[in-house]
Parts: structure tokens; sequence; C-alpha cells
């Protein structure tokens, strides 16, 4: 079956590049000027600490023999514990993981919401004035750093009308209104920004398409515009717009560090962020490997879209 | 982007015509001055603790007002200035020198060299930009030159890639093979022909990644793992101003804005440039169909 | 019994401050088919979008009268300035279009059931059941093969002759009065295209629509049309009967363009019989893979092949779209490596060349390709471009020696000496390609590989390049492969002719022999297919 071949391509190429990843991460620690041991104990060095650290970290080992055993331990789970506090990584993050995900589904949502309609309506609009205010619009989205509009929400909206808490988190699974009355703003600062650039993406995309030869034919039969518009011109759109989601969930796994720390939402981002600042090696690692693995099955899943949507994929 | 009606005086009287382009260029221009003239035209010290004149509001003294320890911001958005340009410029120059040669040789040669360029740019890009700056940091520790560097390794992948595509669509075009079926070498039409052809994706993607640079240090120095004290930079200054925005909003206004425009003003240019210099080659083909 | 199906008057189509069409009047009867023939830029395209109130240029005007006339039952309708709602119930519905390019007008999402059935449930609100009843019938009667299966497939499934089946069943599928096809057959095989214009034909006398019919080719146009516009410049300078553009052309263009025109039964350069060999090719084999998101195919592109070129003549190798032509010319040049097989060039072996003798050997085989927009760098002048190899093979040392030289060049292909500054994109077609034969024989090679040089011209342009060809190899002593798919253009450059098809040999022989009397029958069909130099005796009744 072809999509099974397709698949099977996609996977092969993700797993390559995982273990390229997994080279990466492993590397990180290895590259660290000094002794990584050293600089993560800080002043609570002693002889002995150092040695039951570099141990457990197993940094006395050959360096294939290490990596080895890194990526062993990693596929099994246990990616090791916080040079800080001592805590199993894999623990760490996975409780931190769903505080990410809830945000970063609740800014592709925000998203797709405005860029999808925007996009296209100035596509199909090119060149008059809804056309032009959207390209102004999204270049403004594109240019502002994220944290600044963070910032000047909370003081609008949290501070000034408190309408809605400045900062804090409440989960998805178990107080849903909490969780949206704080979600709203940080998924609004990463959404607005995914947005603009999702915007005009998407404006690219489907003009297009629009100028392609079948959707002449199509106005050549006659068929209403409703039809030709979404039948034709959007349905061809829909594969650039799948890719511009799957790249754009992407960076917003990366680009949620800056709004975590804004709006103090107990994500990976802000573990990123103070691993980083306590050169928490172990956490950085397990912290970076989790997140290109979502990367990679986000875009994964992209492909198997890919393969329910485009025929030319599912049949020869 | 393959063949376009090149004209190159034409271009950039083009580019010119459009209003937004001409602006960002004039906005851009009066930043870079006030980069170089900065240390000269910044009323006050960067540094000049001035505890009694804290948190005032703009004035005539103080254009933008002063900090919580009196500073006065519109000379530390200025000098700022100088170092978050230094930052973009030293990065995107190193990015566009690494990666648009990987990605022209690998295109142009291809084989393993560009198989193995290519996974390694995957790679590249199964990381976040931030998060893979992050880890950077982690590993050199903070400073002017870690964030030079690290914001420079990680836009590498992007003009590589951008290279790489534009000389791939060069290549095929017939007359880089009437070239090379005259005997023409390698060297010389890397040279000849395939630069010339690829400059104009790699100038557009140049000045979008000046922009995003500016917003990258930014990021960077705001969580303090940037330019760090006492350099004055407008993450930083940002980072700061959490604190006092209801008090002072000043403070948190004009280091943002200051960000916001500069990267404005590259994004503006960038588009402005792609207009120009990327004519759809669509109207290109449909010229060469009809017959 | 005449009756008119479309009746246009004084469309002109300005953008702007240009006025692109001038007042073009025409008429086109039910069950007869009206023939548009013109060059690039003659407007005949815009001619049929704006009769048909289809236009939709940005910035364009479109003023005069354009009415489709109706038959019983269905009232006239003025097309020009109509209101979009009514233009919408024509389109589809009383007027069916096929376009040029089949590869990118069909929707690549849909099924082809699907794209049949849309105008149906559009213009005669058939159920999807009935319509798709309708469109089985549609896919029968254009004569594609299993129409049962095919109803679900996609258009990638398809080759290009059974999408412009497909388009045709689209475009017939309301049962139309008037049938618009805009160079249906230009993207085609040359067989292909004998058979779309033979359905197109049996369609015409089975269902009585009228047809016009768009080309720049007058050999398709003699061939399908019952009377003939010619275009130039956006003016009609000529309008008669077929039969009478062909005899009695009364307009100085339209008798450019008949002499213009290769013949299929023109005149044969003469065999040289006693000219020695220059190239010797023996069993040519070339693969290469193809890789695609699914995974990787070896085509066999040429298997087996072997030929000679005797010097000073022209070997002509004429083959369809994946004949494998094109492949033998990379193979000539280095461009790609073959699998098998030995070619001698008067002695050197062209295939195993080493590394320090390749330049010398690329001096010798020239190539000129097909695409003369993309055959010059754009951002190099003229000038530079025909000197590149002057630089590289030191031919001329130093810059004034290579200006004199390149001026040379390029008045020995017509061009005046001061086109060196200018830019490609300041030239026409087929100045460009001067350019690059000009390019190609500064190495003064032993032999030139001509690869669908002309075949992206105009005809005028067409006729004006193959002239000088000729000229030079008299003048000069020159060899040439000259590849094509035209078989009247081979039939008047070459002196020895090779068909291929699907990488292998069908015949091989001297020019005037095997047009005299073709021994395969894959020959004798692609002889068929071409487009007579008379139209057939069109007045049989319908």
């Amino acid at each position: 079956m072809r999509v099974f071949r397709f698949l099977a391509r996609r996977l092969l190429y993700s797993l390559v590049v995982l273990l390229g990843v997994l080279v990466v991460v492993f590397a990180l620690v290895h590259l660290v000027p000094g002794d990584p041991v050293r600089i993560a104990l800080g002043t609570r060095y002693s002889p002995e600490a150092y040695q039951a650290l570099r141990s457990a970290s197993g940094l006395d080992r050959p360096i294939v023999e290490q990596f080895v055993g890194y990526v062993g331990l990693a596929l099994s789970g246990n990616l090791g514990v916080s040079f800080r506090n001592g805590e199993p990584v894999t623990v760490t993050l996975l409780d931190r993981l769903p505080a990410t995900l809830s945000l970063a589904a609740a800014a592709i949502v925000i998203a797709l919401l405005i860029s999808v309609p925007a996009g296209t309506w100035a596509a199909l609009h090119q060149g008059r004035a809804s056309d032009a205010i959207v390209r102004v619009a999204t270049q403004f989205g594109v240019s502002i750093p994220d944290f600044w509009m963070g910032i000047l929400l909370i003081e609008l909206f949290a501070t000034t009308l408190r309408w809605l808490p400045t900062s804090g988190y409440a989960p998805l699974i178990g107080d849903p209104t909490g969780w949206l009355r704080h979600v709203t703003l940080p998924g609004s600062t990463v959404g607005l920004v995914a947005a603009a650039i999702m915007t005009r993406y998407i404006r690219s995309a489907v003009l297009d398409v629009a100028s392609m030869g079948y959707v002449h034919t199509a106005r050549s039969k006659g068929l209403p515009p409703r039809v030709v518009t979404i039948r034709h011109i959007l349905r061809n759109a829909l594969i650039p717009v799948l890719t511009i989601t799957g790249i754009q969930l992407a960076t917003i796994l990366g680009g949620v560090i800056v709004v975590e720390v804004v709006f103090a939402w107990p994500g990976l981002g802000r573990l990123v962020y103070t691993a980083v600042a306590a050169r928490d090696y172990s956490l950085i690692q397990g912290a970076v490997l989790l997140i290109a693995t979502l990367f990679l099955l986000i875009n994964l899943i992209v492909d198997v879209l890919y393969s329910v949507a485009d025929p030319r994929i599912r049949l020869s | 982007m393959t063949v376009d009606t090149y004209d190159r005086r034409a271009s950039w009287r083009l580019a010119l015509r459009n209003p937004l382009t001409l602006i960002s260029a004039v906005i851009l221009a009066v930043i870079v001055l006030a980069a170089l003239t900065a240390d000269r035209i910044a009323p006050y010290g960067v540094n000049k603790i001035d505890v009694p004149n804290a948190l005032q509001p703009p004035s005539g003294a103080h254009l933008f007002g002063t900090d919580e320890l009196g500073r006065d911001i519109f000379s530390r958005v200025l000098v700022g200035t100088h170092a978050s340009l230094e930052v973009a410029a030293a990065s995107v120059t190193f990015a566009f020198f690494v990666g648009v040669t990987l990605g022209a040789v690998a295109g142009y040669r291809g084989g393993w060299l560009d198989t193995v360029l290519m996974r390694v740019i995957d790679v590249m890009f199964a990381f976040p930009v931030l998060l893979l700056a992050l880890a950077i940091v982690a590993v050199l520790s903070p400073g002017s030159t870690t964030t030079i560097l690290a914001i420079g390794i990680v836009y590498t992948p992007i003009f590589a890639r951008v290279a790489r595509a534009s000389t791939l669509s060069v290549r095929i075009e017939p007359f880089v093979a009437v070239s090379r079926t005259l005997g023409t070498g390698n060297v010389l039409i890397l040279r000849r022909h395939i630069l010339p052809n690829i400059a104009s994706p790699v100038i557009v993607q140049t000045s979008l990644s000046l922009a995003f640079a500016i917003l990258s240090e930014a990021a960077l120095s705001f969580l303090g793992l940037g330019l760090q004290p006492p350099e004055p930079s407008w993450g930083r200054m940002l980072f700061d101003a959490q604190g006092f925005v209801h008090l002072a909003w000043w403070m948190s206004v004009f280091p943002g804005l200051a960000i916001f425009v500069t990267a404005l003003a590259f994004n503006l240019l960038g588009d402005g440039l792609r207009d120009v210099l990327d004519p759809k080659q669509r109207t290109l083909l449909d010229a060469r169909r009809k017959r | 019994m005449r009756k008119v199906a479309l009746s246009s008057r004084d469309l002109r189509v300005r953008i702007g401050a240009r006025e692109i069409l001038r007042g073009i009047s025409l008429e086109v009867e039910h069950g007869q088919t009206l023939g548009i023939v013109g060059e690039s830029g003659s407007g005949k395209s815009m001619t049929v979008l704006a009769a048909t109130g289809l236009l939709d240029a940005p910035g364009a005007e479109v003023t005069g009268s354009s009415v489709l006339m109706g038959e019983a039952g269905s009232a006239p309708v003025q097309l020009v300035g109509a209101s979009g709602r009514v233009l919408r119930t024509v389109h589809g519905g009383r007027i069916g279009f096929v376009f040029q390019d089949p590869g990118t007008s069909l929707n690549p999402l849909l099924t082809l059931e699907r794209q049949i059935s849309e105008s149906l449930e559009a213009h005669r609100g058939l159920t999807r059941r009935s319509a798709r009843a309708r469109a089985l019938e549609l896919l029968d009667a254009v004569g594609l093969p299993d129409p049962a299966d095919r109803l679900n497939n996609y258009p990638h499934q398809l080759s290009g002759g059974q999408r412009q089946r497909v388009m045709i069943a689209i475009a017939l599928a309301c049962d139309p009065e008037l049938l618009i096809a805009d160079e249906p057959t230009t993207a085609l095989d040359v067989t292909t295209q004998a058979q779309i214009i033979e359905l197109v034909r049996q369609l015409q006398r089975d269902f009585g629509a009228a047809v016009v019919w768009v080309s720049h080719d007058l050999g398709v146009i003699g061939q399908v049309a019952d009377s003939v516009t010619v275009l130039h410049n956006g003016e009609a300078v000529e309008q008669a009967p077929v039969l009478d553009v062909f005899d009695r052309p009364q307009h100085p263009y339209t008798r450019e363009l008949l002499e213009a025109s290769p013949r299929i039964d023109g005149d044969v350069a003469p065999p040289h019989e006693d000219a020695p060999v220059l190239l010797k090719v023996s069993g040519l084999d070339v693969r290469y893979s193809v890789t695609g998101p699914v995974g990787s195919t070896v085509v066999h592109a040429v298997r087996d092949l072997s030929f000679e070129i005797r010097r000073a003549t022209t070997l002509g190798l004429v083959g369809e779209s994946s004949s494998g032509k094109s492949t033998v010319a990379a193979a000539l040049t280095g461009l790609v490596k073959p699998h098998a097989g030995t070619a001698s060039l008067a002695g050197t072996d062209v295939f195993t060349v080493r590394r320090a003798d390749e330049r010398a050997l690329r001096r010798r085989i020239s190539l000129v390709m097909q695409d003369p927009f993309a055959s010059l760098d754009p951002r190099a002048r003229v000038g530079a471009a025909v000197a590149e190899p002057l630089y590289v093979h030191q031919l001329a040392k130093g810059k004034r020696q290579r200006r004199e030289r390149v001026a040379e060049l390029l008045e020995l292909v017509g061009l005046p000496a001061d086109f060196a500054s200018r830019y490609p994109h300041e030239l026409s077609g087929g100045q460009r390609q001067r350019v690059s034969i000009a390019r190609a024989l500064a190495v003064q090679p032993e032999l030139l590989i001509l690869d669908e040089s002309t075949a992206s011209l105009d005809v005028s342009a067409q006729a004006n390049i193959l002239d000088l060809l000729s000229q030079l190899q008299l003048d000069h002593n020159l060899t040439y492969l000259f590849i094509t798919h035209n078989l009247a253009v081979v039939r008047r450059m070459s002196h020895d002719v090779m068909v291929m098809r699907v990488g292998a040999v069908v015949e091989y022989r001297p020019a005037a022999e095997l047009f005299a009397a073709p021994e395969q029958d894959y020959t004798r069909a692609l002889l068929a297919a071409v487009p007579p130099a008379r139209p057939r005796a069109s007045a049989d009744p319908r």
C-alpha cells in the first residue's frame, strides 16, 4: 500500500533526525567549557559530592559508551536526575508537560481562528483595502516582541480592567473555567504572534492556489463563487495550511519559554529557563529532548494527515 | 525563484517607489545613525544612578522618563540600540556566510555532501529557535559573545536552506546546463551563474533574519541570559520594568517600542525587497507557455 | 440552413491605456467549427475569453457585443457586460470550455466523477446519483477506457491525453450549444493530438455543437476548421472559409504564416552519400532513478541505441515525449553518464574521457536547448554569455579580442553587434535563440546538437531560425543532430532520420526514403497524425 510505504519512509526519516537530536542533546553537556559537575555543584562542592554526582551522571565512562547508555536510558524513560535538586528529570518534565501542552493548544486554536479567515480573506481580496489592512497588521504582529505584548496585555486586562488574573495557572482537567481564565492572556500573547505568521503564509498559499489552472476551469463551469472558493481554492490550500500549522506548533513549543516566565505559567518553558539559569544540565538535556521529540511527533502526525488529504500520495 | 526579468537599475527604483519600503529604509538609517553616535549624543550616562529623580515621567529633561534607579531611559535606549544592532549584525553575518556557503555548495554538488547537510539542517530545525539558543547559552555562559554565537548558530540553518533551495532551482535551469556542456568549470559556474541568481532570496532572508535577531536578542536579554548588565539592553530593561508597569508606563513602553520599531523596519524592508527582487515566476511561466 | 450560435461584433479589450483587442467580429454556426489562428501575443485567447465573458484580467475593459444566439427554447444572451449571475448560467451550461494544459486544469484533489458532476448539479439540478450516471456516459463518449473504474480516479492517475478527454467530457456535460477549445492539443503528443481532434469532430457530429478552436498551429486549424479567423496584433486580418485561406490567402500576414509553416510534404534535403562519419554511437544505454514521496523507480530512458552522423549532414532525431531523445543529447554532452555504450567523435571516445581531456572534448560538441527564456542567464549580458566559452577555452585572449569575436558571432547569426550590451529580457524569443546559437558556435564545434531549439518559438520565428541553421550548415559545413517532435521540421532539416520510441530505435533511414515509404507501423502512425499541409476536403456534409 502506497500510504504505508510513504509513512514508513517518513517514520524512518524521523528516527534518523531523532538520533541526530539525541547526539546534539548529549553533546550539550560535554561541550561545556570547564567541568559541568563542578559548575552544577557550585558552592555545594566537596570531593565526595563531586564523585557521587559524577558517577551518578555516568560522566566517568568513555564517550561512546556514555552516549549509548544515554540513549538506552532515554528510550526507557530515564533521563537522569536534576543536578539541582536530585529529582528524577522524567518526573519533573511530565509534571510540567500538561501546562505547556494546554497553553500551546490554546495558542494554536486562537491562531487558527484568526489566521485562516484573515489569510483567506486577504488573498481573495488581493490589492484591495482589506488586503492592505491584513498585510500591515501581520507585519506588526510579526515584529512585536511577545514578552512586551504580554506585559502590556497584563497591564491592560489584568491590572487596569481587572477582567483577568495577572498570572498563575489552573489545570485544564480539574478546573476548566479557572484554566480558561488563566490561559486567556498568555494564550493570546502566543496565539496572536503565531496568527500573524500564519496569516501571511496562508494568504500566500491561497494566492498561489487561486492562480492555478483548475480554478479557472471551475469558474468556466459557471459554478457559484462560494463553491469555487471552498471546494477548489480552500480545499487545495488545506495542505499548505496543514504544513504551517505543524511548523507553528513546533515554534510555539519553543516560544512559550518567555511567555511562561512573564505569566508565571508552570510549564516546560519556565522550567528550561530556571534550569539554564542554574546550569542544571541534566534537566536542560531532558527538556530539550522532550520538546524536540514532540516536534518530530507533530510533524509525523502532519504527514499522516497529508496522506489522508492528498490523493496523489494515497494512490498511484 | 527561477528566471526573472531582471533589470538591475529598474529593480532599485521600483523598490524605493513602494512607500513602506522607503519609510523603513529611512527609519533604519536613523536607527543605525543613532547606534553609531549613541555614546556621543546620549544626554546622560547609561548607568548614572539618580535615585531622587527615580520614576519620573517623560519631560524636557528626560525624554523617555527615568527608571526606578533614576537612570535616564532615553540614554539607555539609545546605547541599547548600539548593543542590539551589533549583536544582530554580527550574528546574522555569521549565519549568512556559513549558511549560504554550505547551502550553495551542497545544493550545487549534491550527493552525500548534500544529504548530510540536509540531515543536519533537519536536526537543527527540530529544536525551536529560542530553545536551542538557550541551550547554547547554558553551555557557554551568558555574555554578548555567547549571544552572538547562539543566535548565529541557530539562524545558520535557515540561510543554508534558502541558499540550497534556490541553488537547486537555478542549477536545473538550462543556462547552467549549457555552461556545463561548454566546458565551464564548477567554480566559475557557481561564481558567475549561481550566486548572482540566488542573491535575491538570500538578501530578503537577510533582512528578515535581522528582524528576528533583534527579537531573539531581546528575548534572551529579557531572561537575563543575553547581554549582561551593566551593558544596557532593551530586553533587560523590559524585564526590570515588569514590577513598575502600572506606576511608570514609560519604563516598559519605550524600550518595547524600540525593539518593535527596529524589527518592524527590517521586516518591511525585507518584504519590500521581496516584492521587487522576486517577481512571481508565474507570470513568466505564463508568458513562456503562450507560444 | 445557417444557424448562428455565437455572434460577436467589434470586440475591444483595453487594459489601462493599451488596446489589446481592436474591434474583432466573428461568427460561428451550429455544427461548424471556427478556427482562430495567430502567433503569441496576437490576442487569440483573449478574444475567446472576451467573447464569452470569461475574461477576468484585472483592469481589463471589454466593449462591443457578443451574443449567444440560443437554440429553440433559449433566448439570446448578450455576454459582454453581462452580470455575474447571467454569465454563471451560461458558462458550463450553454458554453463549454477546454483549456490548454491538462496538467493543471483539473483539480488534483477531486475525483473525476466529482469534477464532471459539479457542472451537472449546478446547471441541471441533478442529484448525485443521476449525475454519476451521466458522468459515466460522458467518460464513455470521450473514449476513456474502463469508464466505470475511472470515475473514482484522480487526475494524476491519468495521462495527458486522457486528462484532455476528461476536460472535454466536463465541457460537454450539460450539452452546451458552444464549445470553446483554447489550444487544447498544444501540450499533447502528435498522435494523441490526432486522437483528440478526431474525438472532437465526432462529438460535434453527434451533439451538433458549434466549436471555436484556437491554435497557433495552422496545420491543426486546417484539419479542424470550417472557417478561419487569422489574428495578428489584436486584429482580425483575414476571415474566410478554410480552403480559401489556404489556397487564396488575401492578407500578407496570412501568406507569411503559410510560408513559414513547415510542411510535411515539403522538400527533403538531398542525401550526402559519401561524407565521412563524424559521430558513431553504439549500444547507448541510459538509466536514471526518479524519487517520489513513496520511493524511487528506475527509468530506462535509452535502450541499446546505435546510430551514425556523417559530416556536414543533419540527423533528425524524432520522438514523442518520453522517447528518450533529449537523454541522447544529455549523454553526448556529458550531462548524464550512460549506463553502457560507446560513442566515438572522429576517433575520440566521448563517454570515457579523462578529467584532463574533458574540457577539450566539450569544445567539440555543442548544445542549443529548447527554452529561449531559460537558456540565457538573466543576469548576464548577451555579450558575456557568448564570450563565456571563449574565455573558458582561451579562444580569444584579452577583453578586446573577445569583444571582437563576439561581434563576429552575433553578426553570423544575424544580430547587430551592439546587442552584446543588452540583457536577455530585452530580446525576443527568436533573438535569444540566435544568441544561444552564437554561443554554441563560439567554440567552433564539430557537432552541434539542437534539442527542440525551435519548439518554443512562434511559427515565423521558427522559420527564420531554421533558415539560419540551414544557411550556416551550407556555409560552414556544420554537422547537426536535430532533435524534435515535429515531423514537418524534421523533414525540412534532415538528411537522415531516426525515429525513437520509449528509448529504442523504431526506424532509422535516409529522410527521403523514410518519408516516402515508412516501414514501421509507429512511423506510419506518426506521419498520419501530422496535420496535412492542406485541409482535408471539409465539404462533406455533417
